[in-house]
C-alpha cells in the first residue's frame, strides 16, 4: 500500500506502493541483500556518516552554492524569483559524485576490490572513476559503443584516472545496454564486485540508496532557502532521466505538501514520434534492469530505444519511486524537446553566464511555461544538475547547422 | 501430473538423466523453428526449452543475445510464439517450457499468458529475473494453469534460500553451473557436483543442470549427479552457423545429430 509519509518509502522488499521491488537472476539475490544490510549497518555508522561528509565537504565542494538568477527572473517576467541548486560546481561538473563517493566508501568497507559502472554520457561514468581513483580500487566502467564515440573526451577523462572503459556493442548500444553488460559482469564477479548503479534505478536496495545519498542536494537548499528567510519554495524543478537528482533533490520537501514537486522529461523529437525519452508522460509500468518502473515499450513489451539530445535523460526507464510520485499525484511531470532545451541552454548562458549541461536545460526551459502560470511573487527552486562543458561541441555543431 | 513431471518419472525408471536442449524461438528465422524442435524431439530431447526472445536479455551471454535480437527482427514476439507452440504440439508430445523474461509476460497479462500458455500446450516456465520474493501473483496463476513453476539455484545460494526455492519450484529446480551468464565453457567448475548434491540433500524433486555444457563428454561426467542437463548456447551457436553456411536443412539435420549424441551421454 502508498504510505502517507512519503518520507518512509520504500517497504522492506523494496516496494514504493506497486513499483520497485528486486527482479534480478538468482545470483545476484545474495549480493543485493548483501548490500541492503551494508547500507543499513552504516547508515547508522557515526564514523561513516562523519567520512562521508569530510569527503562531500574537501573533496566535492559541499555545500554547493544556493544562487539566486535574478536576470532570468527578469527575463521571464520578473514575476517570479528563481532560486539554482549549483550542483554544477561540484568536483567533476555534476550531481552524480555525491552518489558514486557514498558507494565507493560503502564498497570499500564491504572488502570489495573492484568497482564496475555504467554511463551514458560519461558523467556518471567519470564520477565513479575519480571515486574509485581517490580510494585505489580497480574500476570498470561500460558504455554503449554509441556513446564512446559521441562523448569522446569523458572516456578520456575515465582513462586518465585509472579506468577501463569498455564499449558495448549489444542492443541500441546506448545507456540501457551498458546497464546489462555491468550486469552480466556483476553476475559473473558477484564475489569480488561492487556495482556502482549511477540513478535511482536498479533493484532495491539501489532507488533508496543513491536518493539517501543524492538528497544531501535538497537538505542543504532547505537550510540555505531558510537563510535567506525563505521557509519553503513554492515549486521545485529538476529534471529526470532516471531521475537521480530530481529524487535528491524532492525528497527532503516529499512531506511539505505545500511545495509543488515538478519533473521534466526530455521530449527529444517529440512525445508523437519514436525518438523521446518521456517515460512516465508516454510509457507503462513494466520490470527492466531489476526494478518495477514505467518504461517505453512495445505493445509485446519490448523495451523501446529512447531519445534526447542530452545524453543523461536517453533512457527508456525511470526511479520507481517517480513512478510512484507520478501515480500519487505527488509530483508532476512535463516535458520539453530538444528545441526548448537549446533555448534554455542558451537562456540562462545569456543572462546568467552560467552554461548548463543539456540535461538541466530542460528544467530551465520549462521555467518559461511555469512561471506565468504562478502566482506573482512564487519562489521556485531549480536544480542545475550538472555543467555545459561536456556538451558545447556538441551544440556548437547544432547551432551550426541550423545557420547554415 | 504434467508432462515435465511424466517424463522425469519415466527416465528416473530408466536409469536416464533428462536432455534438455534450447533454442529461442524464431530464430535465425520464424519458420524454422516449428521443425527444428519436432527433429530435436525425433531425436531423443526429453524436455524442450523454448525461449522468447526479449530485447534486454541481462542473464545471457553473447549467443543467446545474438540470437534474441535476430529473432525479434525476423518478427517473434508473444502472439507468434504462441501460435508456434500449438503448431508444434500437434506434432510431438515432448514437454515444452518457455524460458523468458518478465516484461513480455507482465505486459501480456499474467493469467492470460498463462491461460494462452497452457491452450498452446506450454508445460511450465522458467523466469530468470523473477526472484521468489516477486514471484507470488506468477505462481498462484501459473498453478492453476497447469504450468510448472521453474525456479534456479545459483552456486552462491545460501542454504535457507535453497529450502525455500525447491518448496517453490515445480517440474524440476535449475540449477545454474556457475556465477554468471549463458555459454558454452571449455571447463565446468570442480564443485558443481557438491553443489547439486547441496540441493538433492533439500528435496526428492528433479534437479536439471545448465549453463556451460556444451559436450557429450560433460554430459556424460554430469548424468550421474543431475536428474537432467540443460544444453542452451552450444545448440543455438551450431544452427546459425551451420544455417548461414548450408542453410536450412542442414542445420537442422545437424542439430538434430548434436542432439542425439548428447541423449546418448545421458544413458547411465
Amino acid at each position: 500500500m502508498l504510505k502517507e509519509n512519503f518520507m518512509t518509502n520504500p517497504d522492506k522488499r523494496g516496494h514504493f506502493g506497486i513499483f520497485g521491488g528486486r527482479f534480478v537472476p538468482e545470483t545476484l539475490m545474495p549480493a543485493l541483500l548483501e548490500l541492503e544490510s551494508a547500507y543499513k549497518e552504516f547508515k547508522r555508522d557515526r564514523e561513516f556518516k562523519r567520512e562521508f561528509e569530510k569527503i562531500l565537504k574537501d573533496y566535492v565542494g559541499r555545500p554547493t552554492a544556493l544562487y539566486e538568477a535574478k536576470r532570468l527572473g527578469e527575463a521571464l517576467g520578473g514575476r517570479c524569483r528563481i532560486f539554482l541548486k549549483r550542483e554544477d560546481l561540484t568536483h567533476t561538473g555534476a550531481h552524480k559524485i555525491n552518489n558514486t563517493i557514498g558507494q565507493i566508501l560503502l564498497a570499500k568497507r564491504m572488502g570489495k576490490k573492484r568497482i564496475i559502472a555504467e554511463t551514458g554520457a560519461g558523467q556518471h561514468g567519470v564520477a565513479t572513476a575519480t571515486a574509485a581513483a581517490l580510494m585505489g580500487l580497480e574500476c570498470i566502467v561500460y558504455m554503449g559503443r554509441k556513446d564512446t564515440l559521441r562523448q569522446a573526451m569523458n572516456v578520456f577523462r575515465m582513462e586518465l584516472t585509472g579506468a577501463k572503459v569498455v564499449p558495448v556493442d549489444s542492443g541500441t548500444k546506448t545507456l540501457k545496454d551498458a546497464i546489462n553488460e555491468a550486469i552480466r559482469d556483476w553476475v559473473t564477479n558477484v564475489e569480488t564486485t561492487h556495482y556502482i548503479i549511477g540513478s535511482v534505478v536498479g533493484p532495491h536496495p539501489y532507488p533508496m540508496m543513491v536518493r539517501d545519498f543524492q538528497s544531501v542536494i535538497g537538505k542543504e537548499a532547505r537550510a540555505q532557502l531558510r537563510k535567506k528567510g525563505i521557509s519553503r519554495p513554492d515549486v521545485v524543478v529538476a529534471c529526470v532521466g532516471g531521475g537521480s537528482n530530481a529524487m535528491g533533490i524532492f525528497y527532503p520537501f516529499s512531506k511539505d505538501k505545500d511545495v509543488r514537486l515538478i519533473g521534466v522529461e526530455a521530449a527529444g523529437k517529440g512525445i508523437d514520434t519514436d525518438y523521446h525519452s518521456s517515460t512516465l508522460t508516454c510509457g507503462e509500468p513494466g520490470v527492466l534492469h531489476g526494478t518495477m518502473s514505467y518504461l517505453l515499450q512495445d505493445r509485446w513489451g519490448q523495451i523501446k530505444g529512447a531519445h534526447s539530445v542530452a545524453p543523461g535523460l536517453d533512457y527508456p526507464g525511470v526511479g520507481p519511486e517517480h513512478s510512484m510520485y507520478k501515480d500519487s499525484g505527488r509530483a508532476e511531470y512535463y516535458t520539453i524537446d530538444d528545441e526548448e532545451a537549446l533555448k534554455g541552454f542558451r537562456l540562462l548562458s545569456e543572462t546568467e553566464g552560467i552554461i548548463p549541461a543539456l540535461e538541466s536545460a530542460h528544467a530551465i526551459a520549462f521555467l518559461k511555461r511555469l512561471v506565468p502560470e504562478l502566482k506573482e511573487g512564487s519562489t521556485i527552486l531549480v536544480n542545475l544538475s550538472g555543467r555545459g562543458d561536456k556538451d558545447v561541441a556538441t551544440v556548437r555543431d547544432i547551432f551550426k547547422g541550423d545557420k547554415e | 501430473m504434467n508432462r515435465i513431471e511424466k517424463r522425469f518419472k519415466r527416465l528416473r525408471k530408466k536409469g536416464e538423466a533428462a536432455l534438455i536442449p534450447f533454442v529461442t524461438a524464431g530464430d535465425p528465422k520464424k519458420e524454422i523453428t516449428e521443425r527444428l524442435v519436432v527433429e530435436m524431439a525425433r531425436n531423443g530431447a526429453d524436455i524442450i526449452e523454448l525461449g522468447l526472445p526479449f530485447s534486454d536479455p541481462l542473464a545471457d551471454g553473447p549467443t543467446i543475445q545474438a540470437a534474441s535480437f535476430r529473432a525479434l527482427k525476423g518478427g517473434m514476439n508473444t502472439g507468434a510464439y504462441f501460435e508456434l507452440v500449438h503448431k508444434i504440439r500437434e506434432k510431438t508430445d515432448c514437454p515444452l517450457v518457455l524460458m523468458g523474461y518478465y516484461n513480455p509476460i507482465l505486459k501480456f497479462g499474467l493469467k492470460d499468458f498463462a491461460r494462452r500458455a497452457n491452450e498452446a500446450g506450454i508445460d511450465g516456465t522458467i523466469i530468470p529475473d523473477l526472484p521468489l520474493e516477486e514471484a507470488s501473483e506468477w505462481m498462484k496463476v501459473a498453478r492453476s494453469f497447469d504450468l510448472s513453476n521453474i525456479f534456479l539455484v545459483a552456486p552462491n545460494t545460501p542454504s535457507e534460500r535453497i529450502k525455500r526455492i525447491v518448496k517453490a519450484s515445480t517440474g524440476f529446480i535449475y540449477y545454474v553451473s556457475v556465477l554468471g551468464i549463458t555459454g558454452a565453457r571449455a571447463e565446468l567448475p570442480r564443485e558443481l557436483s557438491k553443489g547439486l548434491e547441496r540441493v538433492h540433500f533439500f528435496t526428492k524433486k528433479p534437479v536439471a543442470v545448465g549453463f556451460g555444457i556444451s559436450r557429450p563428454e560433460q554430459v556424460e561426467g554430469l548424468r550421474e549427479v543431475a536428474d537432467g542437463i540443460i544444453v542452451g548456447s552450444a545448440i543455438v551457436k551450431m544452427l546459425s552457423e551451420v544455417y548461414e553456411k548450408k542453410g536450412e536443412d542442414e542445420a537442422i539435420k545437424e542439430v538434430g545429430r548434436f542432439v542425439g549424441k548428447l541423449k546418448e551421454a545421458t544413458r547411465r
